[in-house]
């Protein structure tokens, strides 16, 4: 039972990880490829975690694979706003 | 474990490696060949992991991957900086063909020679028999990372002798000149992600220092790993990046080096070999030594990215009494003193070079 939700969860994160790839590589601007990469980041990461974590069953484990999800978390989210903010002030010239 | 799945994995990562090392030669821009050559290296590090060699992995990752892309990205930066100032392109002329072919054929007498050698070291048994003296004399070396013993204990000396190659870059990197001004102040998403970061960073160094004696890790992981927390904070804007000022600078430079020839020489003098511990001391004293060692190596990336001298270390040697005090705050406003044109002029003389 918790192997089927470990691997649900895994092959779902990996689904939002499959939609983030085809965006970067689609979507028309900068700005919207960054959206289709951080959700891969947040959300597909996340449920990697969630699975691998409800596999492992080992608190210890469970803590480094958290505290993994959030470094990604963070710095995704802050590199995604310094690459967005360089081009809008290239696009205004500033 | 060799199913046809990680078979298929292993595939997959050759491809990676290769198409990325290829990409990354063959792109125009400067700045997306760095981009994907720090790609190339976490995907390095992963093969390192598949290879089960832990310990290089973790060193390719922080210093291939992380600490050298920030220092070639740091370069592309100041050379555009420079050429936007001065208009000499010449140099920058694509090499005639046969420069190319020359190049291209050399590279592959290397590639060559390599792989002959490694198909030679699959036939012979002296990997086999190295493998085993090194676990036959793990139990005196003081730890128990296979890894850490040899560049510790077994084969000190290398180690010794990389760290004053290490120290002599530093001696190179100061004959630069001043350091390149730091950066202006990155924004509050950027700073408080530094502020997370740093801290996160300084004990994770500490850890990969102390679970070096019995698992993946030790000084080198250590020290890049605290570079990167001041790489973070130049980064981030900060004009206080962790480096001490003046003769304690010059001190952590040193101390790898000095540490591991106190404890040579004073062994020499208790009448053993030279660095050959004895069994009961060995654990303490490469935790002395790689605690040392980890200061110098961080210190020497740190230095390397600033590419100079720092300005607190210029002001005390009282070689640049022009700088006034206030300067060391913002070095963002530096670029208009005698500093700012040393650093351009060095690196026109690097352009005309390249």
């Amino acid at each position: 039972m918790i192997d089927a939700v470990s691997a649900g969860l895994i092959v779902l994160g990996l689904g939002f990880y499959l939609a983030g790839s085809i965006g970067l590589l689609r979507l028309p601007d900068l700005y919207s490829r960054l959206h289709a990469l951080t959700k891969a980041d947040n959300l597909g990461l996340g449920l990697l975690t969630a699975g691998l974590a409800l596999h492992s069953q080992e608190l210890f484990t469970i803590a480094k694979l958290l505290l993994i999800w959030l470094a990604v978390l963070a710095a995704g989210a802050a590199s995604a706003h310094l690459i967005a903010r360089h081009a809008r002030r290239q696009e205004t010239g500033r | 474990m060799n199913t046809p799945s990680l078979l298929a994995f292993d595939g997959l990562l050759l491809i990676s490696i290769v198409s990325l090392a290829w990409a990354a030669l063959a792109t125009r821009d400067a700045r997306r060949s760095v981009i994907l050559f720090m790609a190339f290296g976490l995907v390095l590090a992963l093969a390192w992991g598949r290879l089960l060699a832990p310990d290089v992995a973790l060193a390719e990752a922080a210093i291939g991957a992380g600490l050298s892309g920030a220092l070639l990205l740091a370069a592309v930066g100041g050379q555009q900086g420079a050429r936007s100032g001065s208009a000499q392109n010449a140099g920058h002329a694509d090499p005639q063909p046969a420069v190319r072919w020359a190049v291209t054929l050399l590279c592959a007498g290397v590639a060559g020679i390599l792989g002959w050698a490694l198909l030679e070291s699959f036939d012979s048994s002296a990997r086999d028999t190295l493998a085993q003296a090194v676990a036959a004399n793990l139990a005196s070396s003081g730890v128990s990372n296979p890894v850490t013993a040899v560049l510790l204990n077994f084969r000190a000396y290398d180690t010794l002798l990389e760290l004053a190659v290490l120290l002599t870059a530093v001696l190179g990197i100061f004959a630069l000149g001043q350091a390149r001004p730091g950066y202006r102040f990155a924004g509050p998403v950027f700073d408080s992600l530094a502020r997370w970061l740093v801290p996160l960073l300084i004990l994770t160094a500490g850890h990969l220092l102390w679970v070096g004696a019995h698992a993946p890790g030790g000084a080198f992981q250590a020290g890049a790993t605290l570079a990167a927390a001041a790489v973070v904070l130049r980064l981030a804007g900060h004009s206080h990046i962790g480096l001490p000022a003046g003769s304690v600078l010059r001190l952590v430079m040193v101390a790898g080096v000095a540490v591991f020839l106190l404890v040579g020489v004073t062994l020499l003098a208790l009448g053993r070999p030279f660095l050959g511990y004895p069994p009961a001391w060995a654990g303490t004293l490469i935790l002395v030594i790689e605690s040392a060692a980890m200061l110098s190596i961080a210190a020497t990336l740190v230095l390397a990215f600033l590419g100079g001298r720092p300005q607190a270390l210029w002001q005390a040697t009282g070689a640049a009494e022009s700088v006034p005090p206030a300067a060391t705050a913002t070095p963002a406003a530096l670029p208009e003193d005698s500093s700012g044109a040393a650093t351009h002029g060095v690196c026109k003389e690097e352009q005309s070079r390249c």
